[in-house]
């Protein structure tokens, strides 16, 4: 039935937003700002995926760890973006394609 | 039930346009409204199937902290208009194909898992701990986060101090040119070096300077 949502419904949204956040580190030209945007999509699904686990198999320890990754990705934001501004305050740019210093 | 399958398919469709967008859209500063907009959706569809706790923590943290964050960096490097398009590169679109095809590999191989998981249920055995329902989602797991986690806890605090301090030493930059009071140059200050006894002889000053 289309109207019974189940586990399935949940991980199959958790794929789709793992899979878009996958696609905008491959392909993003733009900035470095919105490959940190798209991991942050990526620990989004898997917090998706642990709390529709958690809920349907009853047991909170999913949900337990979802407050753990929600904490690493905070600090994984903060990190990320002080060494962008450092970067930026060096290099003057934060455009993919012209950091290639560690290309030789 | 039936609000509950619209409900479901509304933010879920929100969230995945949103996440879209958060790729695709010119401007940065609207990347960023996005991921605001996705985070929102998905902790209305936390709270929709229960998950209360985390569904208020998301909104507290991602949309209160983190996007703002990201508002602040963003405006403050000034890179929010860019002109070329987001998959542009200097050598055309040659990267395209093949980071498409890795991910199509990475969506089928995570939709095979689930279906293998949904058309053979006990291929996993679930032992769960019952899950008291007199009680609210917030006091169970407080419950179980502050005894048997409580080492984990407190080491994602840790984690969380090691973050802050790193963010400051990063960004930090020393302004010469700048006197400031050194505190520790003050209190280590000691009599032995800062007062001295000076026998004056008959008729000759004292030389200060040495």
């Amino acid at each position: 039935m289309i109207t019974d949502i189940g586990l399935g419904h949940y991980l199959t949204l958790g794929a789709i937003i793992f899979t878009i956040g996958v696609i905008g580190i491959f392909l993003n030209r733009k900035n470095i700002i919105v490959i940190l945007m798209s991991i942050e999509l990526i620990l989004l699904s898997v917090n998706i995926n642990l709390v529709s686990f958690s809920i349907f198999l009853n047991d909170l320890n999913g949900q337990i760890f979802t407050l753990f990754i929600l904490t690493v990705a905070a600090a994984e934001a903060a990190i990320g973006l002080a060494i962008i501004v450092t970067y930026y305050r060096n290099a003057g740019t934060i455009r993919v394609e012209e950091i290639d210093s560690l290309k030789g | 039930m039936i609000a509950h399958s619209i409900f479901f398919y509304m933010f879920s469709l929100i969230a995945i346009i949103s996440a879209i967008m958060v790729t695709v859209s010119r401007n940065t500063v609207h990347s960023v409204f996005f991921l605001i907009l996705d985070f929102i959706s998905i902790s209305c569809l936390f709270i929709m199937i229960g998950a209360e706790f985390l569904g208020m923590i998301m909104l507290i943290v991602y949309v209160g902290a983190v996007a703002v964050l990201f508002l602040f960096v963003v405006m403050m490097l000034n890179v929010a208009q860019q002109k070329n398009k987001w998959l542009e590169s200097s050598s055309g679109y040659s990267h395209v194909p093949t980071g498409m095809i890795i991910s199509l590999v990475i969506f089928f191989e995570l939709i095979i898992v689930i279906g293998g998981w949904k058309y053979k249920p006990d291929l996993v055995s679930i032992t769960s701990i019952n899950v008291d329902q007199s009680t609210t989602n917030t006091h169970s797991i407080g419950n179980i986060l502050y005894t048997d986690y409580i080492h984990i806890f407190q080491l994602s605090g840790m984690i969380l101090l090691v973050a802050m301090v790193g963010a400051i030493v990063l960004t930090f930059n020393k302004r010469s040119g700048v006197k400031k009071q050194s505190y520790i140059k003050q209190i280590s200050r000691e009599k032995t070096e800062g007062v001295s006894l000076v026998d004056v002889k008959n008729n000759e000053g004292v030389k200060i300077d040495n």
